[in-house]
């Protein structure tokens, strides 16, 4: 900009002054996003890369003999099926679900919402395998569900209500409910509200208003939650392998079970790529129709050239939309309850009900954790007598004080590494011109894309090779490849609300650049420095699949130990273990909501 | 066309304790041009609410031809609003837009298409039809917000600092489309502006709103000669309020004691009752303040400054007496008029007919 406005500089000295300045800017360009771009190179792109050459390499001859493997039997492309089959019908509920739970934190008041918001982000936080095996437990023959069922004379005796397809969904959308709803609130909340009100001033019923206003709005964030928690789904493994019986196997447990039981790294690799493939195309599907960009929440430009949809579609959608607003009125007019005075700006009776039903059913099993860990009778309910026996047993047990410190260490040492590396790619994202910006950012967003189980399979390979399996180092690392995306991304989103004019104001007043990080814009970004940390952290507090690999004995983790109890069997000491993990998670979301006010304060 | 009155009685509004909206009473003709004025957080958009069914009154009724709406929902009042950020659907085309409201009446689209058509011509915009509305300025916006508004004839339309975001030129021009609008469909128009020119100039009444609470209901004539609180007199227009006394009240005027003088003086009253001894501000616009160098006039003070605005020059005056506040004399800018030096001593006077006697303290 500054050269712009030198146009009395000669011109081959302003070519030259051009070159060495683009120089020293392309190697501060290579020092701020170069460790980002090397972690995600050895530690993503080259375990992945290293899987998919097993597949095909046989003593390093190629060989197609595991997708002949694959594809000589029916069974994995039956189980192939099943996963499919549990993710979209998964997709579908959270988004069913989810939607009137954003819907109402986005148009309630400042308190409500804080009190929605936080029952959603408890579970959000809440370990899967909390909130697995709570499942375990109230859906067990002497659980709540069956205990209520019988109490009410519903049933006589215990019916089996677990290892089948409705309790591995159960978990799934449990697992991946505030997922979706957190992702469509982001969209919900840039709805301008004026915008359904105007169409009521023209004369548009409630029903009319949300289906040709409101609902096409919000599509976006339903289209990026569709997705997420779709490929979320396709590379779980803990509620299936909880909660499922055998017909519910879903394809990254195949994988486990190919590495951890027959070491077939060749197969494990073919079976990697069948899901990594799978995924691929429903990304290509998802950005065919409606254009990657609308991932990140920002609405795509609706523009006649730009719109993806034909017009034909585009019509069928519109008639659509019009006869669900003509049908949405009928009933509002039919159902007797409907009071002329409605407020207009108070959410719906029947809304809020549904909205905390959800909420309880998401949030109860963790809680229903807390009085069995105080019971002698085992995991049975009602919970009987009180004692502090199991907490005794786990705070006495090496193994678990042990594996607590481990998950400590490491989530620190992640959110320091994800944090250290992902803040200047951050700055970067945001405040340079780098060419390429939208592929850098795909490029860093990818460890979210590509099957956690993926990742850490190629990481086991990758690492065994180097020694660093079972190190605390090599966990960090394979955490951090996992967590710096959303370092990046909560960090892009702090960066875009800071004014930069306040560091033009700094230098104006002679602070030197680091002078100005250091006392103008570290401080304030503190809180949201802070909160992305906290994430990290929790991220990598809460892994299993990397950790399934790494660790074991001594070494693991609390996700780690916890799983290998939960496989071996469902004792109180794991109810124990929840409750410490729920209350410790609880005073983190805590923590970190309280830094996230005073930021929005100031 | 269609037109109708609007009747407000005893609305109130409010947010937890605050009260947003004192009970307020308020009748507007059938297609009248009535103005909302006043500062920020003055209730002129809680009251616009109110009337649109967009928000939910706590106290009072709103009549629109005499029948009560007060419970009616938004889409059933027939009141168009256009809102401060022209609310325009993103996702729709100008064209979509336009259309919308007559669609949810359920018109013909031959008919439809003709009457957008239309709207679009009375904006002057006939040629952005297809685009969506982040491909608009922010004035072709303002104009297809009205154009959305005006194409389904609603019998009462709330405008809510439409002309906000636009650039002096531009905003000259939206006035007089808006004017013309009126003047062509006979809609009553309620409009809210922060501009006082606006409002002077485009209104047949201004109601000037200060606290949630109507303070003066009446003609920009009246408004601006003869305000019934300080308030008004101060937020309209510039003037100088001088303390005094009333010593007596006849049937052309008062005959009032400048605040510690002894010599009487003259003044008209603004319409209210006074009582000999009651104490009143003694209002004088600055271009009725003569400045002179002779002794004759009523006050005398220092020149603290001189600024020339354009066609207006403002004098700045300390009065002799200290504790009265700095005085404001305009005049037309001329070239030849002989120059004043700061510091310099004024006399100060004003014909009796343009002293407006305003009754002292906040409200009636
Ligand atoms: N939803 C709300 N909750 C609480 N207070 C509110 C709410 N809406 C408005 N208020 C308060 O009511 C008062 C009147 O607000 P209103 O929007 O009517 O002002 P206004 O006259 O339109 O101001 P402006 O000229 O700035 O638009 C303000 O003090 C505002 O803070
Ligand atoms: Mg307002």
């Amino acid at each position: 900009m500054a050269l712009a406005k030198a146009p009395a500089v000669e011109s081959g000295q302003l070519r030259s002054v051009i070159r060495s300045r683009s120089r020293s800017q392309a190697w501060t360009w290579v020092a701020m996003g170069g460790p980002l771009v090397l972690l995600l190179v050895f530690f993503l792109v080259y375990p992945v890369g290293q899987l998919l050459v097993l597949s095909i390499t046989n003593d390093s001859a190629f060989t197609l003999a595991p997708y002949r493997q694959l594809f000589a039997s029916s069974v994995y492309v039956d189980v192939l099926l099943i996963t499919l089959k549990i993710s979209l019908v998964t997709t579908l509920v959270c988004i069913v679900t989810g939607y009137p739970i954003a819907y109402l934190i986005s148009v309630v008041g400042k308190e409500r919402k804080a009190t929605l918001l936080f029952w959603v982000l408890l579970s959000f936080w809440t370990s899967f395998l909390v909130r697995a095996f709570a499942w375990i437990v109230l859906l067990g023959r002497n659980g709540v569900i069956n205990k209520l069922l019988i109490s009410l004379g519903i049933i006589s005796s215990p019916a089996s209500l677990l290892y089948n397809f409705g309790s591995v969904l159960v978990g799934m959308v449990n697992a991946l409910l505030p997922l979706a709803v957190l992702t469509m609130l982001s969209v919900m909340e840039n709805i301008d509200r004026n915008l359904p009100r105007a169409a009521a001033t023209l004369g548009a019923r409630p029903g009319m208003a949300f289906w040709k206003i409101y609902f096409p709005l919000s599509l976006p964030g339903v289209a990026a939650a569709g997705i997420m928690v779709f490929v979320t789904a396709i590379g779980f493994f803990i509620v299936p392998a909880l909660l499922g019986g055998r017909r519910e196997t879903m394809i990254t447990q195949l994988i486990i079970d190919q590495v951890q039981q027959t070491l077939n790294w060749g197969f494990a690799g073919a079976i990697s790529v069948l899901l990594l493939l799978v995924v691929l195309i429903v990304f290509a599907a998802y950005d065919r129709l409606l254009g990657l960009s609308t991932m990140t929440g920002a609405s795509a430009p609706r523009t006649a050239a730009t719109s993806r949809l034909s017009s034909p579609i585009q019509k069928a959608g519109d008639a659509l939309l019009t006869l669900l607003g003509v049908i949405s009125d009928r009933i509002i007019l039919l159902s007797p309850s409907r009071r002329r005075d409605r407020n207009p700006d108070q959410a719906g009776l029947g809304l809020q009900a549904f909205v905390w039903t959800m909420l309880i059913i998401i949030s109860a099993p963790t809680l229903l954790m807390i009085p069995l860990s105080f019971g002698t009778g085992g995991l049975n309910w009602p919970p009987q007598g009180f004692t502090l026996h199991w907490y005794e047993t786990v705070l006495h047990s090496p193994v678990w004080t042990q594996a607590f410190l481990r998950s400590l260490l490491v989530g620190l040492g992640t959110g320091a590494l994800a944090m250290l590396i992902g803040t200047p790619a951050a700055f970067l994202l945001v405040r340079s011109n780098i060419p390429a910006k939208a592929a850098w950012l795909a490029f860093i967003l990818s460890p979210i894309v590509v099957p956690r189980m993926i990742i850490a399979v190629g990481l086991f390979y990758v690492f065994a090779s180097m020694g660093l399996v079972g190190s605390a180092f090599g966990l960090i690392l394979g955490h951090t490849v996992v967590a710096v995306p959303y370092v990046v991304m909560t960090m892009m989103a702090v960066l875009r609300n800071y004014d930069t004019r306040l560091d033009h104001a700094a230098q104006s007043l002679g602070a030197r650049p680091f002078a100005t990080l250091r006392h103008i814009t570290f401080p304030i970004l503190g809180a949201g420095m802070f909160s992305s940390f906290l994430f990290a952290f929790a991220t990598s507090f809460d892994e299993l699949t990397i950790a399934l690999f790494a660790t074991g004995g001594l070494n693991a983790t609390l996700p780690k130990q916890f799983w290998d109890e939960v496989t071996l069997q469902v004792s109180p000491v794991i109810a124990a273990v929840s409750t410490c993990l729920f209350i410790f998670m609880g005073l983190l979301i805590f923590v970190a909501e309280r830094l996230r006010r005073r930021a929005g304060a100031r | 066309m269609t037109s109708s009155s609007l009747r407000v009685k005893g609305l109130t509004k409010r947010y937890g304790d605050f009260v947003a909206l004192a009970p307020t009473s308020l009748d507007v003709a059938k297609g009248e041009f009535l103005t909302l004025l006043g500062p920020s957080g003055s209730g002129k958009t809680t009251l616009l609410s109110l009337i649109a069914g967009l928000a939910h009154p706590d106290e009072g009724q709103i009549l629109v031809d005499d029948s009560d709406v007060t419970r009616s929902p938004a889409y059933d009042r027939d009141i168009g609003v256009v809102f401060q950020n022209y609310a325009l659907f993103p996702h729709m085309t100008v064209e979509d837009n336009i259309a919308f409201p007559l669609k949810m009446r359920k018109i013909a689209d031959a008919d439809a298409r003709r009457r957008t058509a239309e709207a679009l011509e009375t904006v002057r915009l006939p040629y952005v039809a297809k685009r969506y509305p982040r491909e608009l300025s922010g004035g072709q916006q303002q104009r297809i917000a009205l154009a959305r508004c005006i194409v389904y004839r609603p019998a009462i339309i709330l405008m809510d600092e439409p002309l906000g975001a636009l650039d002096k030129k531009l905003r000259d021009q939206m006035q007089l489309e808006i004017k013309r609008i009126h003047r062509e469909l006979r809609t009553t128009i309620i409009y809210v502006t922060h501009d006082q020119e606006e409002a002077m100039t485009m209104s047949d009444r201004i109601c000037l709103m200060n606290a949630g609470a109507i303070e003066q209901l009446g003609s920009p004539e009246d408004l601006y000669f003869r305000p019934q609180s300080v308030f008004v007199a101060d937020f309209l227009g510039e003037s100088n309020l001088l303390s005094a006394t009333v010593r007596q009240v006849d049937a052309q005027g008062l005959d009032i004691v400048l605040a510690d003088q002894t010599a009487p003086s003259r003044a008209v009253g603004n319409g209210a009752r006074f009582t000999a001894g009651e104490p009143i501000k003694l209002m004088v616009r600055p271009q009725n303040l003569h400045v002179g160098d002779a002794a004759s006039g009523k006050l005398t003070g220092r020149l603290v400054d001189v600024m020339i605005s354009g066609s207006m020059t403002r004098l700045y005056i300390a009065p002799e007496k200290a504790d009265m506040p700095h005085l404001v004399a305009a005049y037309p800018t001329r070239s030849s008029a002989a120059p004043y030096e700061i510091g310099q001593l004024v006399s100060l006077g004003w014909n009796s007919a343009d002293a407006v006697a305003i009754r002292d303290g906040r409200g009636h």
